[in-house]
């Protein structure tokens, strides 16, 4: 039996640098996060035109998180999170036009419209949601590792939840059992600093998220999560625990979300500069940008023409997600129980 | 050239009110920078510039009220192509003020002696007949959200007993996540209203123990939905320690927040629980409809021994009602209302149900049925003294709720008259309820999936054998 490490404070120094990496690599990296910024923009901008309704939660300052563990994910991962999932759909490869449709409800979307912007799925891309309970996929993420197991096949159930999310007893029940049974599961803490209005310090007596599993001898990590490189370096290496049969493994990324919690929070518990200093000093994008650019990666050309396919790419998602048609009215009554094979 | 337009800030807003640019004619702006503040009866926001340009033009005045969402609100030159409009999206509008029908409470019918009670639940009012309280002659009635209404209760109860605290998510600080508990925090201090970790299992055991110390803690749940969380303790640790300990211990609280379906907000969120916790003996379970009822009955929950389930709505939130000024403005738990009298047909609802239909009563009234509408307001005790009274006049039964209907409270309500009243019927009931399944996203799936006007209307003529 392999010896639990203890909660240790990492990161920082990613093992990878831009020059170990291919090109078509970091370029896709870039890439990616870009069309989760665009197409969260664009999605607020539906929102404010009336054509999303309900709640919508943007990813807009969190993207290096997706885009960095995806990247070192193997054919066969899951991948489950909470109500904060365009990032995540979209990382993990599915059509945009069919996560913006949905967002619209339409007969196009990934759900048939009939989950909306918290509820989607992809079996193709073995995500398994988008969840509107705060908490609920803690458990759901370690009973995809315990299938995991059971067959024994190798894969690894990438489990995420927020700050707040981390206070829900559900989630200390669950480690417990992902450690006492050693199961392929990395939870992957996504630390905004806030849920909803309020701040880590008002709601946690221990701030440092990666220490939620010492009592459960579960080791974690903290990491910069607004860089894509430092994310992949501390994903990789939780994988590869969890995937060796050590059991599961914390990565508490931290970041920040610059919109409000959703479309209608004023966001009066923080202050514009608060949000604009992390925009200025620690976006995840603009930071990769420069990086490129200065290693000589990619010149502004390069950069620019990525920033013109990403922006058609999203203008095309929000026209299919407009000219989509509503669910037809049969769908109502559909697939609330699974036809019996005769 | 591009159009800005008047964002909505939330699934019910309808129109805001214009409160400061932050940038004038000939600026220059770049996506991200806050360009304007918008004022709604919730909160104030500020407006984020999605494209980059020149500000060519704003059309809007700062200090403009009531302008409309979608309406453009600002020109910008430059940047992308405009945003083509959009097709009609069939959004269902938040409810708007739905009328009060508020006419004198009929008395109950003499004659009720020569039905035999059947082996059903007994009359559970008590032996003294409940009544609202009169309100004083030229006492002055104060026109008040809903919103507003509970949360002078609160204040009110908190003023006159010490015991009295507030506990949930985004109570305090954020003035609660629908506003409801705005200024407690300032008058009570830390002490009393308390800002709780998103641990819904945990806060509620804590206020029961709370409770069984002495405590009249009111567990606010951001909606119903996350109940779900902590129904045991609301259950197994509130309704039965009671009757488990031999009448030794209480637990005096109040479980309350918004419950059934706002807009918009899909499966997880939009569920009407009346039915789930009426089914629990050791509950009183409250579903108030106009903000009269919101205040008299919170206070009364409040005051109650017992634990209270007190279900909101936030389509109602908004809504304004009279209001009878003073604290002292406390009603019976467990009687019903009768909101509207009328010889043809019965109609039982609680809650926004309510407001349907009041409206669906003024409609058929147009065809010549009179509907007499009973607003349930107290889900458990049922009075079914007053529906069944009904019922024996006008010999026709619909229920409405905004919950699924198999086992539902109108399968309830329909027993009670069936054991009570069962000579009486001219017409098998009807039940109007959410269709049986999942609530859809889709703005045409979820209008056709809940209760309207046009499906009261609808079987209110099929029970009357109109068509
Ligand atoms: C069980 C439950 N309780 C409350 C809510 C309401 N709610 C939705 S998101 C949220 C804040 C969660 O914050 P965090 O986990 O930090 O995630 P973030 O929104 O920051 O991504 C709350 C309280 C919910 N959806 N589910
Ligand atoms: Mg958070």
């Amino acid at each position: 039996m392999a010896r639990a490490k203890q909660a240790a404070k990492t990161g920082g120094s990613p093992a990878e640098t831009v020059e170990s990496l291919s090109k078509d690599q970091l370029l896709g990296f870039y890439r990616d996060m870009l069309l989760i910024r665009r197409f969260e923009e664009r999605a607020g901008q539906l929102y404010g035109m009336g054509l999303i309704g309900g709640f919508c939660h943007l990813y807009i300052g969190q993207e290096a998180i997706a885009v960095g563990v995806q990247s070192i994910q193997e054919k066969g991962d899951q991948v489950i999170t909470a109500y904060r999932d365009h990032g995540h759909m979209l990382a993990c490869g599915m059509d945009p036009q069919e996560v913006m449709a949905e967002l619209t409800g339409r007969a196009g979307g990934s759900s048939k419209g009939k989950g909306g912007s918290m509820h989607m799925f992809s079996r193709e891309a073995n995500f398994y949601g988008g969840h509107g309970i705060v908490g609920a996929p803690a458990p759901l993420g370690t009973g995809l590792a315990l299938a995991n197991r059971y067959r024994d096949n190798g894969k690894v159930a990438f489990t995420y939840f927020g700050d707040g999310a981390a206070n829900q007893g559900q989630v200390y029940e669950s480690f417990n059992m992902a450690a006492l049974w050693k199961l392929p599961v990395v939870y992957l803490i996504e630390n905004n600093q806030y849920a909803m209005g309020t701040s880590l310090e008002r709601s946690s007596s221990e701030t440092h998220m990666y220490k939620r599993g010492a009592s459960f001898r579960i080791p974690g990590e903290e990491v910069d999560g607004m860089d894509v490189l430092a994310v992949r370096d501390a994903a990789k290496r939780a994988a590869a625990h969890a995937r060796s049969g050590e059991g599961p493994f914390i990565l508490e990324m931290k970041t920040y979300r610059y919109r409000g919690h959703s479309m209608s929070d004023p966001a009066k518990y923080r202050t514009r500069e608060e949000v604009d200093e992390v925009r200025k000093t620690r976006d995840p994008i603009e930071h990769l940008r420069e990086q490129l650019e200065r290693d000589g990666v990619a010149d502004e050309a390069t950069l620019k023409g990525i920033d013109a396919e990403v922006k058609r790419i999203v203008a095309d998602a929000a026209e299919f997600a407009r000219t989509s048609p509503e669910p037809d009215l049969s769908e109502l009554y559909t697939e609330v129980y699974v036809e019996a094979a005769q | 050239m591009t159009d800005i337009l008047m964002p909505a800030l939330s699934p019910t807003m309808e129109e805001g009110t214009l409160a400061k640019w932050h940038v004038k004619v000939g600026d220059t702006v770049a996506s991200g920078d806050v360009i304007a503040e918008i004022e709604t009866d919730k909160a104030t926001m500020e407006v984020e510039a999605v494209d980059e340009g020149v500000i060519e033009e704003l059309l809007v005045e700062a200090g403009a009220e009531g302008v409309k969402v979608n309406a453009p609100i600002a020109r910008l030159s430059g940047g992308t192509t405009p945003a083509k409009s959009a097709p009609a999206a069939d959004e269902p509008k938040a409810a708007k003020a739905e009328a009060s029908g508020d006419p004198e409470k009929t008395s109950p019918a003499e004659a009720k002696a020569e039905q035999p009670d059947g082996d059903g639940p007994a009359a559970v009012r008590p032996k003294e007949a409940l009544a609202d309280p009169d309100i004083p002659e030229g006492a002055k009635l104060v026109k008040t959200t809903v919103r507003d209404a509970l949360r002078d209760a609160m204040a009110e109860e908190m003023r006159r007993d010490d015991t009295v605290f507030l506990m949930g998510e985004e109570v305090a600080q954020y003035q609660g996540a629908y506003k409801v508990s705005r200024g407690l925090l300032e008058e009570f201090g830390e002490r009393r209203v308390i800002d709780t970790p998103i641990t819904e299992h945990g806060f509620a055991g804590l206020g029961v123990g709370a409770a069984m110390a002495g405590l009249k803690p009111i567990v606010e749940f951001m909606t119903w939905n996350f109940a779900m969380q902590a129904i045991d303790h609301i259950i197994n640790s509130a309704a039965k320690t009671h009757y488990m300990s031999g009448g030794q211990i209480t637990t005096p609280m109040v479980f309350r927040g918004p419950n059934g379906a706002a807009s918009r907000v899909a499966a997880q969120h939009s569920q009407d629980y009346a039915a789930w916790y009426a089914h629990v003996p050791g509950l009183k379970v409250i579903a108030p409809y106009d903000a009269a009822d919101a205040k008299g009955l919170l206070k009364a929950a409040i005051r109650d021994p017992n634990p209270v389930v007190f279900l909101e709505h936030e389509m109602l939130y908004g809504q304004e009602f009279d209001v009878p000024e003073g604290d002292d403005y406390v009603l019976p738990i467990g009687l019903a209302k009768v909101r509207r009298t009328g010889a043809d047909v019965t109609i039982t609802a609680y809650s926004r149900m309510v407001g349907l239909a009041l409206k669906a009563a003024e409609e058929l009234a147009g065809e010549g049925i009179e509907a007499e509408v009973v607003d349930l307001r107290t889900i458990r005790p049922l009075d079914h003294d007053t529906i069944v009274d009904s019922v024996k006049k006008t010999h026709r039964l619909v229920t409405v709720e905004e919950g699924w209907g198999p086992m539902g409270v109108g399968a309830e309500v329909i027993a009670r008259v069936i054991e009570h009243a069962f000579d009486y019927l001219d017409a098998p009931p009807a039940r109007v309820c959410q269709e049986d399944v999942p609530l859809p996203y889709a703005a045409n799936l979820e209008a056709a999936s809940l209760p309207s006007v046009e499906k009261i209307v609808k079987a209110a003529k099929a029970v009357c054998y109109r068509s």
